[in-house]
């Protein structure tokens, strides 16, 4: 038996003698997946469990260094972890903005107090992350962000206000980009500042979505202090650190779906339950032609990541492809959604109703068109595909 | 198998990509363009080609090939690709050689060492409706004597004019449009009744109507099982599929080079129109698509290569999308190019005759778009 296989034998058995019952279930509302933190409400005792099970083996960030709370499983193994967690459907234990976009830019750019006192808390699920990233007057234009922090010696006094922070209202700190040098080119003002949510001075204010949720805040910083030594890398080198973050984040916006996590059904399956098949033909043959055009590009899409990741596995990458990714992965989202809502018809423009469930769609297509927004729009997306792969000239 | 070349398989490219980038380049193309030439390639790179072991990519061992499997063959065809290289690489060496790998024991060994060695060429007559359908075959075969007589007309027959040997689909049962009850037979072109009349096409490459007049076959020139036909004919089409899916994600790559190239060079409103937004944005779309016709079509080369019962749904999800991508791309680069585009003299145009012809064969996305619904279960 190969190492591969006994860590397999090993992880098998792990998982079945401490998943949940209830944690192997599909998720059925957003209510059930578990975004940690010092104010967690956990759903079940199971949801408690599975976090506190996989957060002290470090399994909830497989790839990370055991040092600093992860679980430092080799990529193998941690594909056998995930296959292992696929196979009995365990849901994931922890949602988490700290593992996906700040963990990374933290082992690459933080010190070694930075990562011993926030990694581990980050895998446990203890402390909840939201992103200080856009401003009212700074969108796609993220470099001109206008957030201030003053060196006040022992601190800095941050002063000015986030948009589309997301669950900032529930989240314990918040990673932040802000301007420490007013006087220096835009992209040469920035840091990348670390700061609890608790402190004096910080407020939120959520936002309603055209989908009816509100998951967004403003964000308002009114002269709040913060530790000099909770400055991320260097001082007005925030831009690149916020570049890397970006990165993950869009891997993250272009592979995931907004259904809410798990194995998605495909579109065709979906038709073929909802509008039935005639003489083994779905029954509306112009909407097959639309579906079935849409499943060649996601057909071919997730090869695509398939390749990329393959690729950067053996050295052959061609590199700067997340912006591709990004793009692509969002519209096909965008369109997959909207094929949904045309199969369900009326029904699928339900808002509120007696059934548990209606409205689920009608929100789930809304909440896509943020997709291709969000993390960069697709038209930046393109323009850096344009600029860093294709190498046109600047306008 | 993970989704990206092997080493082996990047020294194939490598090596592809010299040969046809300097023995047969888009002027090669142009020139026999000029000339009308008859067959519409060059003698002179089959042979090479064959020196190289490409006409014998498909070819076992055993019978004198390289056998290096449909991935290796694919990296030739988008080599030919991207350089509009005109050679009987797809009716031959893909083709050919996938249906004689279903002959008999001495039909392999009179064919394929042949085939591997560049020596005799195969043409695939069995096209009849002018948008592709498969088992939609009218042509006859007929007991007489101790054979077939065969009766019918191929309207795309690809390198028909220059094959040695004809492999015709034609119907020994059965009414027009069924997938039972199709033989493929191995025909010789000299034979009495067969007339090869050689069409000029708007690809400039070798195409011929082969019509069919009480022609007198052998019963050993039966290829497979009499009236089990379509099944051989089917892998030969996938094979062909996946490699014209290859070369046109060739042909695209290089009609997207030269375009982005372009932008950067011609200048308007006293800049360089590869700085305006409008043309950027298109750009870096089309390479995304150029990219996700890259993925679709080294899956299907790996299915078949693997033998995958999923092989046909990815034949046709590579043709299909490189089909479109290629259509895209070439469309994209005149749109580009602007008035230069639209001459003769600039080579764009040339792409954009080659990727119709390429979609139009054996499918083009419609076809496959449906195919693959069909699979699908829907």
């Amino acid at each position: 038996m190969s190492d591969l296989d006994a860590f397999r034998a090993e992880t098998r058995a792990w998982l079945e003698a401490n998943c949940p019952a209830d944690m192997r279930e599909p998720i059925r509302g957003d209510d059930d997946v578990c975004w940690g933190g010092r104010n967690c409400q956990f759903k079940s005792e199971g949801q408690r469990l599975w976090l506190e099970r996989m957060g002290a083996k470090g399994w909830t960030v497989p790839e990370w260094p055991a040092e600093y709370g992860g679980g430092g499983l080799s990529r193998a193994e941690a594909r056998v972890l995930a296959e292992e967690m696929k196979r009995i459907k365990a849901r994931s234990p922890l949602s988490s903005f700290g593992i996906w976009m700040l963990g990374p830019a933290l082992l690459k750019y933080g010190n070694e107090a930075q990562k011993k006192e926030h990694l581990p808390r980050i895998a446990r699920g203890e402390i909840r992350w939201c992103q200080g990233y856009s401003e009212p007057g700074a969108g796609s234009d993220l470099a001109s962000l206008r957030t201030s922090a003053e060196d006040m010696g022992d601190h800095y006094l941050v002063n000015g206000s986030k948009v589309w922070t997301s669950y900032a209202d529930k989240a314990d700190w918040i990673f932040c980009l802000v301007r420490t040098d007013p006087a220096a080119p835009k992209h040469l003002g920035i840091s990348f500042l670390l700061f609890d949510m608790a402190s004096p001075g910080v407020s939120t204010s959520p936002i309603k979505l055209i989908s009816g949720s509100s998951p967004f805040c403003q964000t308002f910083f009114d002269n709040v202090k913060v530790p000099k030594e909770n400055l991320m890398g260097t001082a007005g080198k925030g831009w690149e650190i916020a570049k890397y973050l970006l990165t993950h984040e869009r891997d993250m916006i272009g592979g995931s779906d907004s259904t809410g996590g798990g194995q998605r059904d495909s579109v065709s399956n979906i038709a073929k339950r909802l509008i039935g098949l005639d003489a083994a033909i779905l029954a509306d043959t112009a909407l097959r032609t639309d579906i079935a055009r849409h499943e060649i590009n996601a057909l071919a899409f997730s090869l695509t990541m398939e390749r990329v990741m393959a690729e950067t596995k053996s050295g052959q990458g061609t590199g700067a492809l997340s912006s591709m990714l990004k793009y692509y992965g969002t519209e096909l989202n965008k369109e997959r959604m909207q094929l949904l809502m045309s199969i369900r018809g009326s029904d699928g423009l339900t808002w509120e109703g007696e059934e548990k469930g209606d409205g689920d769609l009608a929100r789930s297509w809304l909440r896509s068109r943020a997709n291709s927004i969000e993390g960069g729009t697709s038209e930046v997306q393109l323009n850096i595909i344009a600029k860093r792969v294709l190498d046109l000239p600047g306008a | 198998m993970p989704l990206i070349l092997t080493d082996d398989q990047l020294m194939i490219r490598d090596s592809a990509d010299g040969f046809f980038n300097s023995e047969a380049p888009v002027a090669q193309h142009r020139a026999l363009r000029d000339a009308a030439d008859p067959v519409g390639f060059n003698r002179d790179v089959w042979a090479k080609m064959a020196e190289m072991g490409f006409t014998g990519v498909l070819v076992p061992e055993a019978h004198g090939g390289a056998d290096m499997g449909h991935v290796a063959a694919g990296i030739i065809m988008e080599a030919m690709g991207k350089n509009l290289s005109a050679a009987p690489m797809l009716s031959t060496a893909v083709l050919g050689a996938t249906a004689l790998k279903h002959g008999t024991p001495e039909q392999q060994a009179k064919y394929l060492p042949l085939i591997a060695q560049g020596a005799h060429l195969l043409a695939l007559a069995a096209d009849e409706a002018a948008r592709h359908k498969p088992a939609h075959i009218a042509t006859t075969a007929t007991p007489s004597g101790n054979g077939f007589k065969l009766n019918g007309s191929k309207g795309f027959v690809l390198d028909g004019a220059a094959a040695d040997t004809l492999i015709v689909a034609a119907r020994t049962s059965g009414d027009t449009n069924d997938s039972a009850g199709i033989t493929l037979f191995l025909v010789n072109p000299k034979a009495d009744g067969v007339k090869i009349d050689r069409r000029s096409m708007v690809d400039s490459r070798g195409t011929a109507r082969v019509t069919l007049n009480d022609v007198q076959v052998d019963g050993a020139d039966v290829l497979g099982s009499v009236g089990e036909g379509h099944a051989i004919l089917e892998k030969v089409l996938d094979a062909g599929r996946a490699c014209l899916a290859a070369e046109m994600l060739g042909l695209s790559g290089t009609a997207f080079t030269m375009t982005v190239d372009y932008l950067k060079q011609r200048e308007q409103f006293g800049q360089k129109i590869g700085s305006f937004q409008a043309l950027q944005h298109r750009a870096a779309h089309l390479f995304c698509e150029v990219e996700l016709a890259r993925s679709a079509t080294l899956k299907a080369l790996q299915a078949l290569d693997e033998g995958s019962d999923r092989a046909p749904m990815y034949v046709s999800l590579a043709k299909a999308k490189a089909g479109e991508v290629a259509i895209l791309a070439t469309n994209e680069g005149v749109q580009m190019h602007g008035g230069i585009g639209m001459t003769d003299e600039y080579d764009i145009g040339f792409f954009m005759k080659r990727a119709r012809a390429a979609q139009e064969t054996f499918g083009d996305a419609a076809f496959h778009s449906d195919r693959i619904a069909r699979t699908l279960g829907y």
